[in-house]
């Protein structure tokens, strides 16, 4: 009864989205406030219906009700709670259902934070997003219901991928569709000036923190994703330029260029139709990766069962969205003439070389991605494009930017004096080519990456140190040291977020270039030497978990003869997917990692135990946490709140004037 | 890794768990495969990074799992002992399986069009912001000229703090 309920829900909100998509449009066309205003009801009511869907699919996968054919799939009565619930979106009809999900929010959360904004353009926005709503509730309920009963329920679930049944994965999808999902927001903003022929400061103020919601989102969500990877594949990797991956690293690149420009098109009324281009086109690869997750074209070599039907519909969707909204834009962008000036030297000019290497580097992860199916359809070639490409054709946008970025950041607007930027970053260039030069010293006869990596590193964190330092003005030092802690929060979200890229530069570079692995056969109680520690493997026992069967490994880490610590790698074997897994064994540290997978028993005794020395793994993440922090206070600032329409709530008399 | 694009491919799209059984994880390089010699043995794991496993969905045969990329492993290992250089040993792999075994494209025929992309776009979108940068040196600063006094009293309340 209840997964009825949620089926009808979701059906009605196809049809509330259809309404809102169409009348609220019409009404800012002929300026009737009662046709534009029930676009904020509309919106409310979207989001209800499709959450109460949602709760329902939930709600079944929770009960383990076997009657609906995705729980069977996708489920299994042993499973623990939380990936039953996780297990939710596990799979393409579920995760297409927290998509619209998520899509439907952020057209909530406009219609509630959005009480500053112009009736007529708040009512196109909620109608372009609606529209947006309409196409993927038609793709859901047309192609990918997950509603279906079975006519003869089974007596028990075929398990989720166990794979899956990981937190850090359990996590992932959601973080990442509030990420791209959350770029609809921006996109439809983009189109929605587009259709009132005007982009102002405000305009530039409004769509940047939702940016920013999406750009902190994706930027946890790829976090996760690639943490997993590093702990639960065995081997410690932590990206591998699939298209998949790069499916969700096209839209960061292309939010974090639209969230620098964005500044630019509020602060200085400049860059404007190039801002509402990469809003739209930041969306656009959001559908472009939906379109490479499901269609199946590009990974399609190893036979996924994919329906082309659903690859299709996608092609369609994206096909509407794009060629709607850049022919809009060809039409109205020439309207949107600049007004500041500024000169070559100047932050805008900074910015805009940000925004070049972002779009830069993103166009070269495209180019890569779809090649292959190019190369087959054009020229009959059937290639490979591999992480070596890549990492050849990426890394150096990244490295410039990383070389530059500090130097921009302390630009000041309109015009610059190079040196004047440049003399207070003296000691953190100093510092940060001292750590390269020791790194170089220091290393024996290996390349230049692992410095050159230290030296960005160092560069930016420094640089964000200064940064923020500059920003207290002269004077005592206790006198700025106490100025710090009341500068605008958007100005410690820049330093932090900048830091942060510099510690995942550092955290890359330590462990590419200073790696060290081992595989051997261990026998018991017989220490071997990795990178300075002594590993022993002392037993392994078969051991029983909830719904797996795991064959530990104990191999006791010391260091001088000092013991850190004893750690457990496993194989599982999940017996209801028929799946084997492995569970490395970290023992993490601030400064390296100890990683131990144990694999086969041999034919002469012994088991094969691999070992990896990795230095800095940690600083990967850390940064990435970083770089999320740093978005979320730049959100939190003040002066979006106040964009944000809490104005209203706000005693004026309070706030002083600045 | 074969199954991170499983898992990514599970959490995005959603494919049938069941085709999924045939992945059979040990790991990558087992330890009867490495030979004594290290240079030799560090040659081939660099050799074994450029090479896609044939059966995997882009994954070098150096980190996958498949009884294939095993294969493979050992054919490397086995024309670098016979005294190949890296590159007849890349070309033994081509003549074999095909450039799609190449995880590193070539640059030859339509491929340098891949290659030059990056930078011939960098060169093309320097040479538009440049451009744009030198109108906007020269502009004049404009007023909010089109908006209305009662648009320019929001905007200002808007922006103000």
């Amino acid at each position: 009864m209840i997964v009825e309920l949620g089926h009808f829900a979701l059906i009605l909100a196809f049809l509330v989205a259809c309404v809102q998509a169409v009348v609220p449009l019409i009404g800012a066309h002929q300026r009737w406030p009662g046709w534009m205003a029930m676009a904020e009801p509309a919106a409310n009511a979207q989001f209800m219906l499709t959450a109460f869907s949602f709760g329902a699919l939930t709600y079944a996968f929770v009960t383990s009700d076997f009657s609906v054919a995705l729980v069977v799939q996708n489920s299994h009565s042993l499973k623990p709670m939380i990936y039953k619930i996780s297990g939710v979106w596990g799979n393409h009809e579920g995760s297409m259902l927290l998509w619209v999900l998520i899509l439907t929010l952020f057209g909530a959360m406009a219609a509630w934070f959005g009480g500053n904004l112009p009736p007529t353009l708040k009512a196109r926005v909620l109608a372009v997003q609606s529209s947006v709503a309409v196409a993927f509730f038609a793709f859901i309920i047309f192609t990918s219901n997950p509603f279906i009963r079975m006519s003869v329920p089974p007596f028990d679930g075929q398990d989720l991928n166990p794979l899956l049944q990981d937190p850090g994965l359990a996590f992932h999808p959601p973080f990442l569709y509030l990420g791209y999902v959350g770029l609809s927001l921006a996109f439809s903003f983009a189109v929605a000036a587009l259709i009132e022929g005007r982009v102002d400061a405000a305009w530039g103020r409004w769509v940047r923190p939702w940016t920013l919601l999406a750009w902190v989102n994706l930027t946890i969500g790829i976090g996760l994703g690639s943490w997993w990877a590093y702990y639960e594949l065995g081997w410690g990797g932590f990206w591998f330029w699939d298209p998949v991956e790069n499916a969700s690293f096209m839209p960061w690149l292309l939010a974090a260029a639209l969230l620098h420009s964005s500044i630019v098109v509020e602060k200085r009324e400049s860059l404007k139709s190039w801002t509402i281009l990469l809003a739209i086109l930041a969306f656009g690869f959001s559908l472009i990766g939906t379109f490479i997750v499901r269609s199946g074209v590009i990974t399609s070599v190893h036979a996924f069962a994919n329906d082309p039907e659903r690859g299709v519909f996608i092609l369609m969707i994206l096909g509407f969205f794009m060629g709607g909204a850049l022919t809009l834009f060809a039409a109205r962008a020439s309207s949107m003439e600049a007004k500041g000036v500024f000169s070559l030297v100047s932050r805008e000019s900074a910015l805009v070389m940000n925004n070049i290497l972002l779009a830069v580097s993103c166009f070269v992860v495209f180019i890569g991605t779809i090649w292959p199916l190019v190369a087959e359809m054009l020229f009959d070639r059937k290639l490979s494009v591999g992480p070596p490409f890549f990492d050849m054709a990426f890394t150096p946008f990244m490295v410039v930017l990383g070389a530059i970025l500090p130097i921009g950041a302390m630009m000041p607007w309109k015009r610059a004096e190079l040196g004047r930027s440049l003399r207070p970053l003296i000691p953190a260039f100093v510092l940060a080519l001292s750590v390269a030069v020791l790194a170089f010293a220091m290393q024996t006869g290996r390349s230049a990456l692992g410095p050159v990596g230290l030296f960005l590193g160092t560069w930016l964190i420094s640089g964000a140190m200064v940064d923020v330092w500059s920003r207290t003005g002269r004077g005592a030092v206790a006198g700025r040291l106490s100025r710090l802690g009341r500068l605008p929060r958007a100005d410690w979200g820049k330093a932090v977020a900048h830091g942060g890229l510099g510690v995942t530069m550092l955290g890359i570079a330590g462990l590419l270039a200073w790696q060290q692995e081992d595989i051997r056969v261990v026998q018991f109680n017989e220490p071997f030497e990795v990178a300075g520690f002594t590993l022993s493997l002392t037993d392994v026992q078969r051991i029983e978990g909830p719904n797996y069967i795991s064959t530990m490994g104990w191999v006791d880490l010391s260091r001088d003869g000092r013991a850190i610590s004893t750690l457990t790698p496993e194989k599982r074997f999940y017996p209801v997917a028929q799946m084997p897994t492995t569970e490395a064994a970290i023992d993490i540290g601030f400064w390296r990692d100890v990683y131990v997978v144990i694999g086969d028993p041999q034919a002469n005794g012994g088991w094969a135990i691999r070992t990896y020395y990795k230095p800095l793994a940690n600083w990967i993440w850390g940064g990435t946490i970083l770089m999320a922090l740093g978005g979320m206070l730049s959100i939190s600032d003040r002066r979006f709140r106040v964009a944000a329409g809490a104005a209203r709530r706000e005693p004026t008399a309070g706030v002083p004037a600045e | 890794m074969t199954r991170l694009f499983m898992a990514l491919w599970l959490a995005l799209a959603g494919v049938a768990p069941l085709s999924l059984v045939t992945a059979i994880p040990a790991y990558a390089v087992q330890p009867d495969e490495v030979l004594d010699d290290p240079d030799l043995e560090a040659r081939a794991r660099e050799l074994s990074r450029g090479l896609r496993c044939m059966v995997c969905r882009n994954e070098s045969i150096d980190e996958s799992n498949a009884e294939l990329a095993r294969d493979m492993r050992l054919l490397v290992r086995e024309r670098l002992v016979a005294g190949d250089s890296d590159q007849e040993v890349v070309e033994f792999i081509v003549d074999r399986y095909g450039e799609y075994a190449l995880l590193k494209p070539t640059t030859g025929g339509a491929n340098w069009l891949l290659w030059a992309a990056g930078p011939l776009m960098m060169l093309l979108a320097l040479g538009v912001g440049f451009s744009y940068l030198r109108t906007r040196q020269s502009a004049t600063e404009t007023g909010p000229g089109q908006l209305s006094d009662e648009e320019k009293a929001k905007l200002s309340k808007i922006l103000e703090d």
